[in-house]
């Protein structure tokens, strides 16, 4: 199963780079991401300063850099094979259908998190060379696990719907619309929300809410708070996961 | 192992309301190349994604290489190689990047591996050009590129949909020396399904024909051939006057009677003798010089069993 996991990931990194042939499609190709990114890793920890390693604010770099990563390519990975007639002859490989699934799912998981490592480091050093305090300043280790396991539960979140919206759509335009959709939907629904407590709802049920997050939520502290959000990201994750595996099976895909 | 590569016992596929495949009962000896043959839209690439284990049978049953295609098609697609509607090659990869992630897909050796790759471009003439992107390529290249995929890992059974379709003649030529000589090499058994019948009476040493995804006939090409070649007479001589034709028309054992080119054509009914005919030609003070069998080509054939078929229905 390794080893069928690794081949296909194999052959979804060589495609990658096969897409953008000349050194000049390479840097169209990945000039934007980068200046966003590069924005993302060196702004806001130069704001915050040395208390970076510590601040809630290092999170936004294991959410938005996943999310970003993998929801630029996910969408092709099979409404692109599809689009491309290739779908039929990998289906027909020896292959397994999980081993597939898999390392479509996991290629693009893995760049993301050697990226978001990257811009962590990078956004360390930024740190220890603007607010040098005299000593190295750097995550804690449960930091740095919290981070990472964010990332990944992040990723795998990404990853799993994007195959499964992949999945139903005949073409990759209209997959990466739906993926769009389906990532910005819980960042608007939570803006909605928000616009909503400030002046739709009454003020009983507004200070109710403050007092819930600052006794609740602001009294727990970071950790738990993300501790909370990881256990729930990891129920969504395997509930997509599974629904991506009993979804994707070769006999399925011709039924529709 | 069986001396079958390949059997079908009322293989059905219906898709809502739709029969693709009704009934289709094959046996395919191994191997040889076996040719699949019907217009459009006859069942041919739903029979081989039934027999790939890509698509479930609404009935009915197939085994492949002895393997039941419903309940071990795991074990079919490693031990057969597919060349399917489209080439299914990677445009973004270069050619033997493309052998390479099929070669380790079928879990080859690494060593056999690069030998392998190797030997099949080589005997392509496609090695020189191994390292560019697949989409700078031409169709006729691109084709035998997927043909050298689907026979990488050495499959005992090759089923290969309509591999030379919307080529030149020169693209094809190459297809059809690749293929003979591959097959004569390696003793795999193939399935090619085409509605070339040029290609089929050349290449293959027994045919299926369907329609409707309905078995019409099956046999060596020669033998089909036979059957439609004693329908068909050719009698040089003449007089043939319109009295004689009109004669000859109002038997039940001609189907059609023309002159042309200093020529009389009959068309016979199915186990008709030649020889009551010429004895009414003879009657009719014809004379007959000679009387000749006219050769069907397997296309004669097809369109014969295509045309029975819609007068039939």
């Amino acid at each position: 199963m390794l080893e069928d996991l690794a081949t296909v990931m194999w052959k979804e990194r060589r495609e990658a780079a096969g897409r953008n042939p000349t050194r000049r499609d390479k840097i169209i190709a990945w000039v934007f991401p980068v200046l966003c990114l590069g924005f993302l890793a060196l702004i806001p920890p130069l704001m915050v300063g040395a208390g970076w390693v510590r601040s809630p604010a290092a999170a936004s770099l294991s959410v938005f850099v996943p999310l970003m990563v993998i929801g630029m390519t996910i969408a092709d990975s099979f409404a692109g094979e599809r689009e491309r007639h290739t779908l039929d002859t990998l289906l027909a490989s020896r292959l397994p259908d999980r081993a597939i699934l898999f390392g479509k799912m996991g290629a693009p998981v893995i760049q993301a998190m050697g990226i978001t490592v990257v811009l962590h480091v990078v956004s360390l050093a930024a740190v220890n060379t603007v607010h040098w305090q005299g000593a190295l300043v750097l995550y804690s280790f449960e930091m740095a696990a919290m981070l990472l396991a964010l990332a990944l539960l992040l990723g795998l979140f990404a990853a799993s719907l994007g195959v499964l919206v992949s999945l139903r759509a005949p073409t990759v335009q209209q997959a990466t619309q739906t993926m769009m959709v389906a990532l910005l939907a819980p960042v608007m629904l939570l803006s909605f929300i928000g616009l909503s407590i400030a002046h739709v709802v009454p003020d009983r049920w507004r200070l109710a809410f403050k007092g819930f997050i600052e006794t609740r939520v602001a009294g727990a502290g970071f950790d738990q708070v993300m501790l909370v959000i990881l256990v729930v990201l990891l129920v969504v994750d395997l509930g997509l996961i599974l629904a991506a595996t009993l979804r994707f099976q070769r006999s399925r895909l011709y039924e529709s | 192992m069986s001396d079958l590569a390949l059997r079908t016992e009322g293989l059905t596929r219906d898709f809502g309301s739709m029969r693709a495949v009704d009934g289709l009962s094959l046996e395919v000896p191994a191997g040889t190349i076996f040719g699949f043959l019907g217009p459009n839209g006859a069942g041919k690439t739903t029979t081989i994604r039934m027999l790939l284990g890509l698509l479930e049978p609404t009935a009915g049953r197939a085994e492949v290489l002895g393997f039941d295609v419903a309940r071990q098609a795991d074990e079919v697609r490693a031990r057969a190689g597919a060349l399917l509607e489209h080439t299914g090659l990677y445009a973004h990869l270069t050619a033997e990047e493309n052998l390479e992630f099929y070669g380790r897909a079928a879990r080859m050796p690494l060593k056999d591996r690069r030998e392998r790759i190797r030997e099949l471009l080589t005997q392509m003439g496609l090695y020189e050009r191994r390292d560019e992107l697949v989409h700078t390529w031409s169709r006729g290249m691109r084709q035998r590129l997927a043909l050298a995929r689907a026979l990488l890992h050495r499959p005992s059974l090759a089923l290969l949909d309509e591999p030379t379709a919307g080529l030149d003649v020169m693209a094809s030529v190459e297809v059809h020396n690749d293929l003979t000589s591959l097959v004569a090499s390696e003793s795999v058994t193939v399935f090619l399904t085409t509605h070339n019948m040029a290609e089929a009476e050349k290449l293959c040493s027994q045919v299926a024909v369907i329609r409707h995804g309905q078995l019409l006939a099956v046999g060596r090409p020669d033998e089909l051939q036979a059957t439609a070649d004693n329908r068909t007479v050719q009698v040089a001589g003449g007089p043939f006057g319109s009295d004689v034709l009109a004669r000859l028309r109002a038997r039940d054992d001609v189907l059609a009677a023309d002159e042309g080119e200093g020529e009389l054509r009959l068309q016979l009914r199915h186990g008709a003798s030649t020889a009551p005919l010429v004895r009414v030609l003879v009657e009719c003070g014809v004379a007959v010089e000679e009387v000749r069998r006219g050769h069907a080509s397997l296309e004669d054939v097809f369109v014969a069993l295509m045309g029975e078929e819609t007068s039939d229905a």
